[in-house]
């Protein structure tokens, strides 16, 4: 028994290309990591439905896992945050972005603060934070650490390193609302999803940590596909597959990325995300 | 003439002002700061979920445990016979240089690289803890027979196979068995921490869970873990060991193929950037320099700093806690207690410690230096107080204080300074592995190259950890030798 709940696991972590004809999906591990499984399954049961062929989701480790499992083709289809889908396409030719959630064209990034540093909510961010401690998320988001940092470098003329005493990476959005509301940082930066969804959870205490500024928007999530699978799943299996997750109308699927809807997205709509990262350095 | 005699400080005493002096001297240059304000409430959380654990779903659970207990079992039971096989040899200088090369890649370095190199596959996970594994054996295994090499006597013209195995095995099997046992208990630990970037062990639930802030499910988890390790002398058996390599393969088999046609993305990525942009050799020099000053420099720095003070604490958290589990000191009960405290402070991964410590001190350099030193003072401990049982004291012995300083100490203190030596290489890799919590150590910068998939980067700066780490290791050799300490800790323990 031991063997085979292992191995129902393991198939579900672990996949590669021999089960050609499975078509595997992953998603960054950006917030909620537990449930994954219990969240996107329905998605994949969805997708099945709509493509007719077997379609599984892995969970991955980070950020960097979900990009490898796509460039080794252990996966055909990620759900990428802006940066990630940027470097999976870099790293794997012919691929592309299909889909963007309906929010995703006009993302934003909220930078929280710890209340004992006396800061509020305003225009642009206050003089005042140079010296305090800051966290960004995991080290290639774009909404936790790219577009944040951008944005801290337009004001600032500086980067993180220079203008904060100390600057740290919490790994995922959930954590640097933990590590600021604690007062371990006084200062974060963070997917604006991610508060609202923590904020309705009741997860955010408003007296100890709050928003002090609200960055202009900027592209982010996406759903990229490899350039491959027409040739495994036949002609027009990509527009099938762009078109399975347009039609998603169920809540409750919708409500694991979180989305409203689906809308369609061209790798030209990254454009700026990659250009962002070259500027600072996070791509050669 | 006569000279006045000169006086020697002991060599014991003059080594451990050195381990002093290099900690205050790194101490200027530490980043080390109490910054955080109201951690109560995350610390009361992580508190409360301690001492109400939850357990995961049982097949989560079953699965995560065979798991861990897989890659740990298939990996040190080959890196043992492998690592035998290659102490024969050890005399050999590009064999020696080589079992250093690969023992000075921390496991999770060598997971990373080779999911780079073979996916995401069970492989990865098994030669992640393999590989450098095969080298400490080798060298433990190595020194372990030098010890024991004059002690074996046998007919004289007897050729070297046979002197090997009918002169010296039956002499050497109980310190391998025991040394053996040691590194499967480190094994378990290794399976556990490559969970965290994605080996389906107990460390994969762990991270998910603590990272998540759910602390009863991590509390939960750890404690599964402590069982494991406490129990391990007592279900590790040698006539169990057929059925448990049966159970390990049959858990890990059946894999899908592996995908060998990664290697060449792989070969690829490694050539450093102005190569293949087909640069002149300034382009390259100054690429170089500014990988030098940017990252190897300062991460060299900051790994060395955060090392030279977590060696100093270790030393004094190891020499304050033995005590509880001595046999010389105190009673059953405050022992068994002291022994599962043990248990606990070193079985759990340093990368919980340093997280948990993070909320409530606030960042820098700080969590990460108490986080080694409780770890590896926790080890330290263990061995010191085993062999501490092995003194045998007059009946009138002093008791006590009196005991400790004057009877004890001076018996243990050379072979506590060998342990001591010997975590010193282990602390700089482990230092390098903190660097995730981002202290600027070489981990930090070796991860951010992972992250951002600049593999000649991460390839580069893993070349220079295990330079560094071979250096130190050269080095605490060099103070054995000075000191004339055995340099197998575990042989010597079970003289």
């Amino acid at each position: 028994m031991i063997s085979k709940l292992s191995k129902t696991l393991l198939t579900l972590l672990l996949c590669s290309t021999a089960a050609a004809e499975t078509f595997v999906f992953t998603a960054i591990p950006d917030a909620d990591e537990t449930r994954l499984n219990a969240r996107f399954s329905k998605v994949a049961d969805y997708l099945e439905q709509q493509l007719g062929v077997a379609v599984k989701y892995v969970p991955v480790k980070s950020y960097a896992a979900a990009v490898s499992a796509f460039r080794n083709d252990q996966v055909q289809l990620a759900w990428f945050g802006g940066l990630t889908g940027v470097q999976a396409r870099r790293l794997t030719p012919g691929s592309a972005a299909i889909a963007q959630g309906a929010e995703d064209p006009e993302f934003k990034s909220y930078f929280i603060a710890h209340h004992s540093t006396g800061l509020i909510n305003g225009a642009q961010l206050s003089e005042n934070i140079k010296g305090m401690t800051f966290t960004f998320g995991s080290k290639s988001s774009t909404s936790g650490r790219l577009m944040p940092e951008y944005y801290l470098q337009q004001q600032f003329q500086q980067s993180p390193e220079q203008l904060f005493s100390r600057v740290g990476f919490s790994g995922n959005h959930s954590r640097t609302i933990a590590l600021v509301q604690s007062g371990s940082y006084q200062l974060g930066a963070l997917n604006y999803q991610v508060w609202l969804k923590e904020l309705a959870a009741g997860k955010v205490d408003l007296d100890k940590v709050s928003i002090i500024w609200t960055t202009p928007h900027y592209p982010d999530y996406q759903w990229t596909v490899r350039g491959d699978v027409d040739k495994r799943w036949g002609e027009g299996f990509k527009q099938k597959v762009k078109q399975a997750l347009l039609d998603m109308k169920n809540p409750e699927l919708l409500n694991a990325f979180p989305r409203k809807a689906f809308v369609p997205a061209s790798n030209k709509d990254y454009q700026a995300i990659e250009d962002t990262a070259r500027a600072i350095g996070l791509l050669d | 003439m006569i000279s006045a005699p000169r006086y020697h400080l002991p060599t014991g005493i003059r080594s451990f002002l050195l381990l002093l002096a290099a900690a205050l001297l790194c101490l200027p240059f530490a980043d080390i700061e109490i910054s955080n304000r109201s951690p109560w409430q995350e610390f009361a959380a992580m508190a409360g979920g301690f001492f109400q654990p939850t357990l995961l779903p049982f097949d989560e659970l079953i699965a995560a445990i065979a798991q861990t207990f897989s890659y740990a079992f298939l990996a040190v039971c080959t890196a043992a016979v492998g690592g035998l096989f290659l102490s024969l040899f050890f005399h050999q200088l590009w064999l020696r240089s080589l079992c250093a090369a690969i023992r000075s890649v921390h496991e999770l370095f060598w997971g990373l690289l080779f999911i780079q190199l073979i996916g995401i596959h069970p492989l990865a996970g098994y030669l992640a803890i393999a590989l450098p594994y095969t080298g400490i054996f080798a060298k433990v295994f190595a020194e372990i027979i030098e010890e024991h090499q004059s002690q074996a006597v046998a007919p004289r013209h007897s050729d070297r196979f046979s002197h090997f195995f009918y002169a010296q095995w039956p002499q050497l099997l109980p310190h391998f068995r025991s040394y053996s046992l040691y590194r499967l208990e480190c094994g378990l630990r290794s399976s556990t921490v490559l969970g965290f970037i994605g080996l389906p062990t107990l460390g994969f639930h762990l991270e998910t869970a603590f990272m998540q802030g759910l602390y009863s499910q991590a509390a939960g988890i750890l404690f599964i873990f402590y069982i494991m390790i406490a129990s391990l002398r007592w279900w590790m058996r040698p006539t169990l060991l057929p059925l448990y390599f049966a159970v390990a393969l049959f858990s890990l088999w059946g894999q899908e193929g592996l995908q060998l046609s990664l290697a060449s993305h792989f070969l690829h990525d490694i050539i450093p950037l102005p190569i293949r942009n087909g640069e002149d050799i300034n382009g390259i020099l100054y690429w170089l320099s500014h990988l030098g000053s940017t990252e190897i420099g300062p991460g060299i720095g900051n790994t060395l700093v955060v090392t030279q003070i977590a060696l100093l604490l270790t030393a004094v958290i190891a020499l304050c806690l033995f005590p509880f589990s001595s046999r010389q000191f105190f009673s059953l009960p405050i022992r068994f207690s002291s022994h599962l405290a043990l248990v606990i402070l070193r079985s759990t991964p340093e990368l919980i410690i340093a997280f948990a410590l993070l909320l409530l001190l606030g960042p820098s350099m700080l969590p990460a230096i108490i986080a080694l030193a409780i770890h590896n003072g926790a080890i330290i401990a263990n061995l010191i107080s085993r062999h501490s049982h092995q003194i045998t004291l007059r009946l009138d012995a002093s008791k006590g204080f009196h005991r400790y300083c004057f009877e004890i100490m001076p018996r243990i203190y050379g072979q506590f300074l060998a342990f001591l030596c010997y975590r010193w290489e282990v602390i700089l890799r482990e230092s390098a592995i903190l660097g995730i919590l981002g202290v600027h150590t070489l981990g930090f910068y070796i991860d951010s190259a992972f992250e951002s998939f600049r593999l000649d980067v991460a390839v580069i700066l893993i070349a220079v950890s295990a330079l560094l780490n071979i250096l130190v290791d050269q080095g605490s050799r060099q103070l054995r030798h000075r000191l004339h300490l055995r340099s197998t800790p575990q042989a010597q323990r079970n003289k």
